[in-house]
């Protein structure tokens, strides 16, 4: 087990709203620490829309999903946030008054003094093959991440998918698995042109498989898959045998351990206090998609004013001694100091 | 107003009315069909909105554009009738449409 880290606030969700509550945050003199089960910045935008355009940012008529992160991200290098990527938290408990202890999926433990729940639609998850059956033997013979590659040496491999990470897994497992066997809907991938070519020559030199299809059966017993069946596009159905499978579809949004942390839910969303966004545990706010009240809209721009409004509260716990006095970045030579212009 | 028609993998059948400009997946979300999830919001970047279109429908619907092709590589149970209906627009050519949606969507 590390060490505890300790912090002023926990941001959970590096979207475009965690990355803003920073900014917010950090003109407080208020210390931040962003942990996000993506393994970059940036949430949806980086996820679903890094080249799409957003035409809804006050004051920006046109950026990109991703366009918009790198700008948050310049915008609140001056208060030095820490990032713990592809990480996801799982538990959050109330120590005290102003005092929380959140956990990771990777053995981290922060202490701190309030909770910005920023998760959006909850966190991005692989998706899982609707096969039935599948349940038993993910995660003993069905993964959706490689975490140890030895894990696979000397066996009967079958990778699903044609983007990157299957093309990338495939390239890295090859000279491992005792046989591996790609299998996609198509015979086109969208993945790197260079690892599409670099799978095609293993194929043609007879060192690995490619199959045409969708996997629509397993078979195995007690977790451990022993094959499974591949319907062809038209019709046929192959068996192939293998040890283990490993089907990469992309991401999906689940809701995932917010609803264990004993906080009201609304439909999975959080009802929060439209004036200061937190939540009915005092010090744990939600601001961004997942909160909910009467008239929410799911818009980037009322994250932005809900994580303004949240930081004034957070303060309040922060530094409950002090009181805390408005001002503007355009006149205040105090806040202009803090942003590294004065 | 063109109809379009969703059945259900249970059967639940909604025939509704669509609005011409909006897509099949704007037109689903309006009258709750529950198993049209939409993720992404229409940017064809999620793969949750897929649909069966019928096949008396499937050469009027047409194929899907490259991008969206790509993108069906992220759904499950793909036919050769299967579209992301974020990506099919209302018009009246389409009045009477039948989809179908996969059991595993939206549950």
């Amino acid at each position: 087990m590390s060490e505890t880290i300790k912090t002023d606030v926990v941001i959970i969700g590096a979207g475009p709203v965690g990355l803003f509550a920073v900014f917010e945050l950090g003109l407080l003199d208020i210390k931040t620490h962003l942990i996000d089960i993506l393994d970059k910045v940036g949430g949806q935008c980086a996820e679903l829309y890094p080249e799409k355009p957003i035409y809804d940012i006050p004051g920006i008529p046109l950026i990109t999903g991703h366009g918009l992160s790198d700008a948050l991200m310049e915008q609140i290098k001056p208060f030095h946030p820490t990032f713990h990527l592809g990480e996801m938290v799982t538990t959050v408990e109330k120590l005290g008054e102003a005092s929380f202890r959140v956990g990771t999926d990777r053995g981290k433990t922060f202490e701190c003094k309030v909770v910005v729940i920023a998760a959006g639609g909850g966190s991005f998850q692989p998706k899982r093959p609707p096969i039935a059956g599948i349940e038993p033997y993910e995660s003993k013979s069905v993964h959706y991440a490689v975490r140890k590659m030895d894990a696979f040496r000397d066996k009967n491999l079958v990778i699903v998918g044609g983007g990157d990470s299957a093309l990338d897994w495939t390239l890295n497992l090859q000279p491992l698995a005792k046989r591996l066997t790609l299998i996609h809907r198509r015979d086109d991938f969208r993945g790197a042109p260079d690892s599409v070519n670099k799978m095609r020559a293993l194929v043609a030199a007879g060192n690995m498989d490619l199959k045409i299809g969708q996997v629509s059966a397993l078979e195995g017993s007690d977790g451990q898959l022993t094959a499974l069946s591949v319907k062809g596009n038209d019709g046929s159905v192959t068996r192939v045998e293998c040890d283990a499978m490993l089907p990469f579809f992309g991401l999906t949004m689940k809701l995932g351990p917010v609803a264990d942390w004993g906080l009201k839910m609304d439909d999975e969303l959080i009802p929060v206090d439209m004036s200061t966004f937190e939540t009915n545990v005092p010090g744990i706010f939600a601001i961004g998609d997942i909160n909910t009240y009467p008239g929410k809209l799911k818009l980037i721009l009322s994250g932005f004013h809900e994580g303004a409004l949240m930081a004034q509260k957070a303060h309040h716990y922060v530094y409950p001694d002090k009181r805390l006095v408005f001002q503007y970045t355009t006149s205040s030579t105090n806040l202009q100091k803090k942003l590294g212009v004065a | 107003m063109p109809k379009i028609t969703f059945v259900e993998h249970d059967g639940t059948v909604h025939t509704v009315d669509a609005e011409i400009g909006a897509t099949v997946m704007e037109t689903a979300l309006r009258n709750d069909v529950a198993s049209i999830v939409a993720e992404c919001g229409g940017g064809c970047t999620c793969a949750t909105c897929l649909v069966h279109v019928d096949d008396a429908w499937s050469g009027i619907v047409g194929p899907p554009s490259s991008d969206e092709e790509q993108m069906l590589d992220a759904a499950f149970e793909v036919k050769p009738t299967s579209r992301l209906c974020c990506q099919i627009k209302v018009t009246d050519e389409l009045d009477g449409l039948v989809v179908h949606t996969p059991a595993y969507q939206g549950r």
